[in-house]
Formats: C-alpha cells, sequence, structure tokens
C-alpha cells in the first residue's frame, strides 16, 4: 500500500520541486552578487500567478480563450508575466534597495520584507475592487493526463516541468556563454574590481534582478495552472521554502538552487504522504512545513555553505 | 536652519505640558466619546518625556497620568481602558524584543513564539485541559495562581527561548532572520496540531475560559484591572531595559551588534551573549503572555501568527531600535493605530456605506490593510530613518571624569606591577 502511491509520490514532488528550483533561483542570483536576501521574491512569484491568471480570465470573458491554440496561450500568458514581473522587480530594486546599498546588512532586509507586505496587499487590494474576492480560480489550459501504468502525470505537470528545465537552460547558458553572463559573475566575485575593469555594475544588478523576477514570475503561471486556485499569500511560504532550497544546494550557487529545489520538492512530498503512516498518524502532512524548515535549519547549523557552495571564511 | 532650530530646542516648557495635560484630560472628561481627547491624554507622555524640566518632575507627572489621570478619566470607559491596557501589552513586549533586536542586533521575526509559550502556559493550567494528561481533577487553578504563573511563563518562555537560541544563535545575520522566522511558524503549526497523539494544547479550538485573576478575593475580569497589571509589569520592564543597557552585559550586546569579530576578540563569548538576550527578551514575552491570556480568557493559535511578530518588530523598528523611549512610542503608535484609529476609520465608512453613500466591498475595510501599513511603515523607515523616531543616544563617557576619578589616582593590576618595579 505504501509503496504503490510512491511514483505518484514522486511526480508530484517533482513538480513541486522543479517550481522551488526556478523561484530558487531568483533569490541565488540576488545573494550571489548583494548579499541580501530578497525576501519580496516569493511575492513576485505570487504577482506572476495573478497576472498570467487575469491575462487568461480577461480573454476568457472577451471569448477569445475558446478557439486558442493553448500552447499558444500558454506562452502569451508566460511573456506577459514575466515583462510585468520583470519590470517589477527591477522597480523594487530602484525604489527600496539600492538607496540603502551602503546601509547596514538588516537595513536592506527589513526594506524587503516591508516590500514583500505591501504586495501581499496591494495585490488584494487591485483584485477586491475588480472582482471583490481576493482569490481567483484559474482556467486550467491542459487538462489531459498521461498514464504510465504505476503512475498517472497530468499534463499540466509535464509543462511545469518542461519548461523548468527549459527556463534553467536558458539561464545556465546565458550565465555561462554570453557577455553580460560573464559580467555578472564578476560583478557576484569582486565588484570593486568589476567596476574597474568597466561593468556597469549597476545595470548588472538591475539585469539580475529582471531575470530573477521574470523567472519567478514565470513560475507563477506554472503555479496558478498547475494548483488552479491562487491567493494573494501564496508566494510567502513558497517563497520561504525556496529559499530554503537555494541554502539547502548552497546559496549563491545556481546549480546548487536548481538541484536543492528538486530535492526539497521530492523531500517534501515525500514527507506529506509517508510520515503519518510511519508514525500511525501521530505527525501526519499537517507537519509537512515543520519537516521542511527543519530541514533549513539543519542545513544552517551543519552545512551552511550547501551541497554545492564553498565555504567562505570571514573577512575582516 | 531646521538642525540649527533643533540644536537650541531644550524641550516643551513645563507650562504648555501641563496645559496640555489639563486640556486633553478635561476634553475626556467632558466629551466621553472623543478619540481625539484620548489619544491626547496618550500622547501626554511623550509630550512629558520632551519637557524641559528636571527628571524627577517628568517622572512624576508620567506617573500621574498614568496611574491617576487615565482611571480617573477613562476608568469607566471600558473600550478606553481595553485600547490602553492593549497598548501597555505591546509596548511590553516591543521593550522586549528591544532587547534582542535594539541591544543584541539579532533580528527575531518569530518572537510571537514566546508569546505564545507563556500564553498557553497558563492557559493550559487554568482550564480543564491539563486534566487531559494530568491525572486527578484538580484543574482549572484558581484565579489566585495568576500571580505565580506570572513567574511560571517567565521561566518558561526563558527555558524556549534558550532552546530555540541554542541551535539557531550559530547563525548569522539575515539567515538569522528567515531561521526564525521558520521557528516560529514551526511553533504556532506544533500549538496547531497538538491535539493529538496527547491532547495539550486543544489544537485549532482553542482553550478557554481561562480563569481571570484574583487578588484579596477580588475578581479581575474587566480591562480596568489589567491596566494596572499591565503597568506594574512595564515599569518592571523598563526598569530592567534601563539597567541592562549599560551594564556589563547590555554593552557587550551592543559590541556584538556594531561588530561581532570585534567584540569576539575583546573576550567577548558570542553564543553565551546572544542567549542570555535571547532567553531575557523571550521572558518578558512570556510574562505578557500569561496577562494576555487570562485577559482574552481565549487562546488559540491565530493569536500567534507571523503577523503578530511583523507588528512587534515594526514598533521596535519603527520606534528606534535599542532606544526605550523611541520603541515605547512606536509600541503605542502602531498599536493605536490599529486598534483605534483603523477600526474608527472603517465604521466610520461602514455608517457611509449603510447611509447608502458608497459602496464598500468586505475585503476594503480599512481594519484589513494591516500588512499595507505595516509594509509601507518598514519600507520609509529603512530609507528615511534607519534609526527610528527617536533615536537610540550612545551614552558619551567623560575622559575627563574618567582621568580624576578615583579609581584612576592609585595605578592598578599590571600597571601597578609595572610602576613598582620601577
Amino acid at each position: 500500500m505504501l509503496l504503490s502511491i510512491l511514483p505518484q509520490v514522486l511526480v508530484d514532488g517533482l513538480t513541486l520541486g522543479f517550481m522551488y528550483a526556478v523561484v530558487a533561483l531568483g533569490y541565488t542570483m540576488v545573494y550571489g552578487i548583494l548579499e541580501f536576501i530578497n525576501f519580496a521574491h516569493g511575492e513576485i512569484f505570487m504577482v506572476g500567478a495573478f497576472v498570467g491568471t487575469e491575462v487568461l480570465l480577461i480573454a476568457d470573458a472577451m471569448g477569445s480563450l475558446e478557439g486558442m491554440n493553448p500552447y499558444f496561450a500558454l506562452i502569451l500568458i508566460l511573456v506577459v508575466a514575466m515583462a510585468v514581473t520583470g519590470a517589477l522587480g527591477v522597480g523594487i530594486e530602484r525604489v527600496a534597495y539600492r538607496p540603502l546599498r551602503g546601509a547596514p546588512r538588516l537595513i536592506p532586509l527589513i526594506s524587503a520584507i516591508g516590500v514583500s507586505f505591501l504586495l501581499q496587499d496591494l495585490v488584494r487590494f487591485t483584485e477586491a475592487v475588480a472582482r471583490n474576492e481576493f482569490y481567483l480560480n484559474s482556467p486550467i489550459l491542459f487538462n489531459g493526463s498521461v498514464n504510465l501504468g504505476i503512475a498517472t502525470i497530468p499534463q499540466k505537470a509535464l509543462i511545469v516541468i518542461v519548461i523548468a528545465i527549459l527556463m534553467m537552460m536558458i539561464l545556465s547558458f546565458f550565465v555561462n556563454k554570453t557577455k553580460w553572463g560573464i559580467a555578472m559573475r564578476a560583478v557576484a566575485q569582486d565588484q570593486s574590481t568589476a567596476s574597474l575593469m568597466t561593468i556597469n555594475v549597476d545595470r548588472v544588478i538591475m539585469l539580475t534582478f529582471l531575470i530573477g523576477s521574470s523567472l519567478g514570475g514565470a513560475t507563477g503561471v506554472l503555479f496558478a495552472q498547475n494548483y488552479g486556485t491562487i491567493d494573494p499569500y501564496i508566494g510567502f511560504i513558497l517563497g520561504l521554502k525556496a529559499f530554503t532550497a537555494a541554502v539547502l544546494g548552497g546559496i549563491g550557487n545556481l546549480r546548487g538552487a536548481m538541484v536543492g529545489g528538486v530535492l526539497l520538492g521530492l523531500l517534501e512530498s515525500l514527507a506529506g504522504a509517508y510520515m503519518g503512516p510511519l508514525t500511525s498518524g501521530a505527525f501526519g502532512a499537517e507537519y509537512k512545513d515543520v519537516f521542511t524548515f527543519s530541514i533549513l535549519i539543519l542545513v544552517l547549523l551543519f552545512k551552511p555553505e550547501g551541497l554545492f557552495g564553498e565555504a567562505v571564511k570571514e573577512k575582516v | 536652519m531646521a538642525k540649527k532650530w533643533l540644536s537650541s530646542f531644550k524641550g516643551i516648557p513645563l507650562l504648555i505640558t501641563l496645559l496640555w495635560i489639563v486640556g486633553f484630560s478635561a476634553a475626556l472628561f467632558f466629551a466621553e466619546r472623543s478619540v481625539t481627547a484620548f489619544i491626547g491624554v496618550l500622547f501626554s507622555i511623550i509630550v512629558i518625556y520632551y519637557t524641559n524640566s528636571q527628571k524627577n518632575v517628568k517622572l512624576l507627572l508620567g506617573a500621574l497620568v498614568l496611574l491617576v489621570i487615565i482611571p480617573v478619566v477613562a476608568g469607566d470607559n471600558r473600550y478606553y481602558m481595553e485600547v490602553a491596557s492593549q497598548v501597555g501589552i505591546y509596548v511590553a513586549m516591543a521593550l522586549g524584543l528591544n532587547i534582542v533586536v535594539g541591544f543584541a542586533g539579532l533580528l527575531d521575526m518569530g518572537y510571537v513564539a514566546f508569546f505564545a509559550a507563556g500564553a498557553y502556559a497558563y492557559a493550559i493550567f487554568a482550564t480543564s485541559q491539563a486534566n487531559e494528561f494530568i491525572p486527578g481533577d484538580i484543574f482549572p487553578l484558581s484565579g489566585e495562581w495568576f500571580w505565580p504563573f506570572l513567574i511560571v511563563g517567565l521561566i518558561v518562555a526563558a527555558i524556549f527561548g534558550i532552546l530555540l537560541g541554542l541551535p539557531v544563535l550559530r547563525v548569522k545575520g539575515d539567515y538569522l532572520a528567515i531561521v526564525t522566522l521558520g521557528f516560529g511558524e514551526i511553533i504556532r503549526i506544533i500549538f496547531n496540531n497538538l491535539d493529538k497523539p496527547i491532547n495539550i494544547t486543544n489544537g485549532p479550538q482553542g482553550l478557554t475560559p481561562i480563569a481571570s485573576p484574583e487578588l484579596f478575593g477580588i475578581k479581575m475580569n474587566t480591562p480596568f484591572y489589567f491596566y494596572f497589571i499591565v503597568l506594574v509589569v512595564i515599569a518592571f520592564i523598563v526598569l530592567a531595559n534601563v539597567r541592562f543597557e549599560h551594564s556589563r552585559l547590555g554593552r557587550a550586546w551592543i559590541a556584538i551588534r556594531e561588530d561581532e569579530l570585534a567584540a569576539q576578540s575583546m573576550g567577548i563569548s558570542l553564543l553565551n551573549t546572544k542567549l542570555t538576550a535571547f532567553a531575557i527578551g523571550a521572558s518578558f514575552a512570556g510574562v505578557v503572555g500569561v496577562i494576555f491570556a487570562a485577559k482574552q480568557t481565549f487562546v488559540d493559535p491565530t493569536s500567534f501568527t507571523l503577523m503578530e511578530s511583523i507588528g512587534i518588530l515594526v514598533m521596535v523598528i519603527l520606534g528606534g531600535s535599542g532606544s526605550i523611549p523611541g520603541v515605547v512610542l512606536g509600541a503605542a503608535f502602531v498599536t493605536v493605530l490599529q486598534v483605534q484609529l483603523l477600526k474608527e476609520f472603517s465604521n466610520f465608512l461602514h455608517q457611509l456605506q449603510s447611509a447608502g453613500i458608497i459602496d464598500l466591498p468586505n475585503q476594503l475595510d480599512p481594519s484589513k490593510f494591516q500588512r499595507f501599513i505595516f509594509g509601507l511603515l518598514l519600507i520609509l523607515v529603512a530609507l528615511y530613518r534607519p534609526n527610528g523616531l527617536i533615536p537610540a543616544k550612545r551614552k558619551k563617557n567623560d575622559i575627563d571624569k574618567i582621568k580624576n576619578s578615583d579609581y584612576n589616582k592609585e595605578p592598578q593590576g599590571i600597571l601597578a606591577k609595572i610602576s613598582q618595579s620601577k
């Protein structure tokens, strides 16, 4: 009985894990360059989910969704959501983080926490004005599923995984092969030397926020497509878990964030499915979040550099 | 220009302060429903703080307002006393968090967990809940047990603080914020689900009715009594804050806040010092938690969400972390804003709505704009007043005074040995 659900649990875990991985990339890119936890990244993910869903709902209301190719519709909402969240990320950086770059380390973090709460309420406010409700039910573009015998993979989960892998591949190519990617790595290594090498540090940081935020926004769209219902508070816990994934993989390390995300998704899914039966009901799926946070705490205590990161010595 | 004016500003003349107090108290006395008058009376504490007169006079005036004027003028109004005791509860908590965030510089985003520990410590034994896991039908305890439980709550929360602090405090800076946030959520989830396998917290249903405190046979179940209980606790916490600030321990906290490495190389034990900050901050929250449980007569996990932690953090940061008057101001401001101004404003809008003037969707109710306001306050403070409304003052040591002090006349310690060998 326990083993027969295993393939399904793994499929769910992978879907969740790939979403964590892409959001974790946003945390890790910003941390790699600024050594700063962009607390509002989870909310950018949430805004992406809302923008994508709103585009679908509006298209549906105008009647143009019916005849549309679902792949085209998906690409459309991905592009719109990525554009909006990318701009949002750059704007937040400009207004709330850049003026604080020289300040003590806790001050930008406080500003980021503020941005995070502000965005939650702004989205709730906008939705309340527009639709009188603050949660949305998204039209699902892909309803089919692939039956493998031992597990059924919903088409929407496949879409999540494929698009997440595509985005990660493009990002790897960008960071490793292009001029801007090299500039980003240079700034991450040493800001002042990079600026001596005629790299415009401010612009590179802007680019980092643009890419990280649009990836987060795209994941929001995937989340809405996969789970159907969204509310303004989905970003917070998911953001925390994606951050956990980034720490698990080694913060500042792109490959680490990808592996950490998938690993965390799998672990969480397994814990959710098996903790209850294994402890004969004492600690069930309601302790799933506790399990994830415990992973975060354990990693920070025993291997703070993560699976792929390098241990850093503090400089005086 | 403004700076010049500020530096020549010696304080508000005593006469104006007196007029302020008398004016607003009279206004509140005659116009009982006037919110402005009530806030004016509360605000007079700040006016007194800035008055240009001797410390003793200011203390006396403050005590007069808190102990005599507010109870006399607003004492028969349950609502005002409720607001005043809520303000007190948050002031006390913010002062506790001030030790952790303000003095030691440890950004704790799960502070409400300690508050919850204190509240549940009293709630479990002051309802029949404890019978579920302790044999013998001896619970609920009577209200007289409230007083010893203030100490129990303190100890329980301090133990929680140490237990959480031991693993957490090895993590630094912004990681600490995330980890404490995670721990805060863990504690809330555990309290929410600890109705099985053994029913300890009664899960999401919460615990009720919690016994009200009793003293000499008087049942203290109105906000009027809690106002005084909270005042006593605040007085104790303020005193502790003031005494800690310039003590050896307090200076060690500040040193760690400014530079961990430098502090460590001066011989300060990082873990122990941080742990005491955590435990002391936690213990204050525990005491307040006991009072909170007794005042509400009902606790459930929804009172201890992340929003509460953030709210208390906003109070500390807005007021000025590390600054005792600042934190009191921040806590009072945020609480009055939340429990009074926003509610009044939303009542006002509801009246307009029932009169048919405007259409107010439920989600736009101003009292639901907590996150928006907290978020905005945090960003604005971070950008424009990173040290808060009343920044902490650094105590300046007078070099001449140290040079001429009695300790300095005779060479001591290693200096004495050197001069002897000459």
